[in-house]
């Protein structure tokens, strides 16, 4: 059974810019998806209509078959903690220690006081610390994570997703703001998260080649329109012009020559 | 980069209790913590200690509603005239306007002479010793001190007013000056370009549009202060009438005029000053 | 080139147009109050003369130094209260003022223009509106300085919020967290360093205010200095200047000291 499942979904901002033009796909559990398109295609709108950081306007988004476009506040919140994200510019509270922001992957199961005033149990604290020893960060678990690296404050998001214990982990240009190194340290991490826990993402990708080594599944996303969904196999040249739109699409696949 | 692959043997500090903890305190959060408790200490004990006098604090409020009422909804001049009202709240521009200009002439110069890349820290300590201490005395106190010497009148309210002006400006200009790129007074001073070709020809182009806002700025509190001494110390301007009406005559109706002409100016100034900032940019 | 010299012509022509409007508001301007600049200029080294012969605390002016004291403290306290007040609303006002945080935008609008309107109305006028129901005493003054430090305050929380906070807001969003949570969580420890400093700031200025205000409320150091300067007992009226020079100099250094510690 598909885990996520778009319908026919539309999005428009400003009532003339169409975000998402008569999107469908599905997702099926445990798969690793990337989303490549040009910068302003809708990539990101796609994404966060998922957890519904945006709304979408007409269609229906099915998470774990349940319709969710039309969810009351609580019942999104529930859906929300099942749902991890990882952004670009890492989005941590820079003043709280690692530790803390890991944490914070666990607040929408808490009780609001409790939550709000940052008592966690000693087990969720253990469990925290457990994934920061995956991720290679136990030693700067009490750090601040204004005194982290790019690489390290990526891998604290990711740290935060997994605390949810999520079904699924979006990812919004997890490695764009990253040296090609740290890149790669992140791009293992999520493969091995997809794989050991069983954790589906949906990463949002600029750069092809990093997709196609690491996907299962790519969608090519242009003007809001799915142009491509497939296996990195299938995803010749003349797709990826397709996608980026001829200009675009020629750079990117001189760069690849090189 | 590597991944690290040692086996890691820290393991989570606890705190007394036995609990773990989950963030260990820096000198910045033990600071925080420590401002807010003396601060929320410090407004408990304000309320123990400070005296009220007996006032029925429910009529009093009940009291407040009605005379707003009737301050905002009937407002009402009786002992000035319209022409008079408007002639009064000229001269408190005035007051704002001469103190502005003449605090950011000094200002400027004074602001040359403490602003951290282009001076001699030893000047630099004593100007700013000087400004902290001008800052110090509450403005109206100039003002009276001033009275004593020179009138009631508006040579002790301009001066009184300049003094604040200049310790605001001058800490403001200083800190223009300071975000000038330094290599571009190097460069200046290299060609063998004099301290006051360096002042007008680089200085004052890169840090004009800043300067300008702050002075702006500083135009609508000498504004607001040129009231305010009209009340408390009998400088003139609308002030002055303001405070007639509301202590000496009790006339609600005249205080709310003043009132709504005085906000309505400072609104206008404040519309006017965000549209030449604008512009400046 | 011809551009370029047209450009220099330019520049000048506005240079002087400025000066020129400037030279014209300050002649208006002393026409208008009366204000003769000479005089002007002449004043300050008497006042100073004046200043260094009068203002010098006698016997007398120590012996009221409990009183002094007591009034000072008074007038500290009341800022102090006032600030914190008035900041612990304009947080929450804040909240659903700001764009990142607010759940509505017309109610964000309404905050906005209120903090606007409060702002704009001096502190004498508000202590002038309510001297006719509280009277003379701590509670006008209070009033007066809440309501600008509110409105003052909520602008500044607002933007300090606008600026620090959007990012992680979206994040705790998406784990699903309530808007309380969000609240402590995210954007009380992102915000705090300038609310604090925000803070501070307005005990300095509000510790001025008051001193104003106190002359016409009766209350605080403010009415002890009126009192004593028109009983023209210069050598008290001393005193009370160095105190207070004393507290806001020895205030602003705490407060640079903790913006130290903290930043």
């Amino acid at each position: 059974m598909a885990l996520l499942e778009f319908k026919n979904v539309n999005k428009m901002y400003n009532g003339e810019t169409r975000a998402l033009n008569d999107v469908n796909f599905s997702v099926n559990r445990g798969e690793f998806v990337s989303i490549i398109g040009a910068s302003g295609a809708g990539k990101s709108t796609l994404l966060r209509s998922v957890n519904r950081l945006i709304d979408v306007d007409t269609g229906e988004i099915l998470f774990d078959g349940k319709e969710i476009t039309k969810l009351n506040k609580k019942d999104l919140r529930s859906v929300r903690t099942q749902v991890g994200m990882i952004f670009q510019h890492y989005n941590l509270v820079n003043r709280l220690s690692v530790l803390e922001n890991v944490l914070h992957g666990r607040l929408g199961q808490k009780s609001v006081f409790s939550g709000a005033i940052g008592k966690y149990t000693e087990d969720e604290k253990q469990e925290a610390f457990e994934i920061l020893k995956l991720l290679g960060l136990a030693e700067q678990a009490y750090k601040r994570c204004d005194e982290l690296s790019g690489g390290q404050k990526q891998r604290v998001g990711i740290a935060r997703a997994i605390m949810q214990r999520p079904k699924l982990i979006l990812c919004d240009e997890p490695i764009a703001s990253l040296d090609p190194s740290s890149a790669k340290v992140i791009m293992d991490h999520l493969k091995e998260i997809n794989q050991k826990m069983q954790i589906t993402c949906l990463v949002n990708l600029h750069q092809v080649d990093v997709a196609k080594n690491y996907s299962e599944r790519i969608i090519g996303v242009n003007a809001g329109r799915i142009v491509y969904d497939g296996s990195p196999e299938n995803l010749t040249r003349q797709e990826i012009h397709r996608i980026y739109g001829s200009k675009t699409g020629d750079l990117i696949t001189d760069m690849e020559e090189k | 980069m590597q991944t690290k692959t040692l086996p890691c043997p820290i393991s989570l500090q606890q705190d007394k209790k036995g609990r773990m903890k989950i963030a260990v305190k820096s000198k910045s959060s033990i600071a925080i913590r420590w401002t807010i408790i003396s601060l929320i200490m410090l407004t408990i004990l304000a309320f123990f200690t400070l005296e009220r006098k007996e006032i029925e604090v429910g009529t009093a409020i009940v009291d407040t509603f009605h005379n707003f009422a009737t301050a905002f909804f009937h407002p009402k001049l009786h002992y000035l005239t319209f022409g008079k009202m408007l002639y009064q709240l000229a001269v408190t521009f005035s007051l704002g306007a001469l103190s502005t200009i003449i605090g950011a002439l000094i200002a400027f110069f004074c602001s040359l002479l403490c602003a951290g890349n282009i001076s001699n820290p030893k000047v630099a300590t004593v100007v700013k010793a000087f400004v902290s201490f001008i800052r110090a005395v509450p403005t109206i106190l100039w003002v009276l001190i001033f009275a004593v010497s020179a009138g009631v009148g508006s040579i002790a309210a301009v001066v009184g007013l300049t003094f604040h002006s200049i310790s605001y400006l001058v800490k403001a200009y200083a800190e223009s000056i300071e975000e000038i790129d330094n290599g571009t007074i190097e460069a200046l001073k290299a060609s063998g370009a004099s301290y006051w070709q360096i002042v007008f020809q680089a200085i004052l182009p890169s840090s004009m549009s800043l300067m300008l806002s702050w002075t702006f700025m500083r135009f609508e509190i000498n504004f607001a202060n040129a009231v305010a001494i009209g009340a408390a110390a009998g400088a003139g301007g609308i002030g002055y009438d303001l405070f007639m009406s509301g202590s000496f005559y009790f006339d609600l109706q005249e205080t709310g005029y003043l009132t709504i002409v005085i906000v309505i100016a400072v609104i206008l100034l404040e519309m006017i000053s965000t549209k030449v900032k604008e512009r400046i940019k | 080139m011809e551009n370029q010299k047209d450009l220099f012509r330019k520049k000048r022509k506005n240079q002087t147009m400025i000066l020129l409007v400037i030279l014209a508001l300050f002649f208006i301007s002393s026409l208008l109050s009366n204000f003769n600049p000479v005089d002007g200029v002449k004043s300050v080294p008497k006042a100073v003369v004046w200043m260094a012969s009068n203002l010098i605390p006698d016997a007398k002016a120590f012996q009221r130094l409990p009183k002094i004291a007591k009034q000072l403290s008074d007038t500290i306290l009341l800022s102090v209260a006032v600030t914190v007040i008035a900041g612990i609303f304009a947080f929450g006002f804040s909240l659903y003022g700001s764009r990142t945080t607010r759940t509505n935008p017309t109610v964000s609008k309404c905050i906005r223009m209120v903090a606007a309107f409060f702002r704009n109305v001096p502190d004498v006028v508000w202590a002038m509106l309510f001297l006719f129901s509280f009277g003379q005493n701590m509670v006008t003054g209070f009033l007066a300085l809440f309501f600008t430090t509110f409105g003052l305050l909520t602008r500044a929380f607002i933007e300090t919020i606008d600026e620090v906070s959007s990012d992680c807001i979206e994040t705790l969003e998406a784990t699903g967290a309530t808007f309380l949570q969000i609240v402590f969580q995210g954007i009380f420890p992102t915000s705090i360093e300038g609310i604090i400093t925000w803070i501070l700031y307005m005990i300095e200025t509000n510790i001025r205010s008051s001193t104003l205000i106190g002359i016409l409320t009766a209350t605080g150091i403010g009415y002890q200095f009126d009192l004593y300067y028109k009983r023209l007992e210069f050598g008290s009226v001393g005193l009370v200047v160095i105190l207070i020079v004393i507290v806001v100099v020895l205030i602003e250094t705490i407060s640079n000291q903790i913006r130290r510690a903290i930043l």
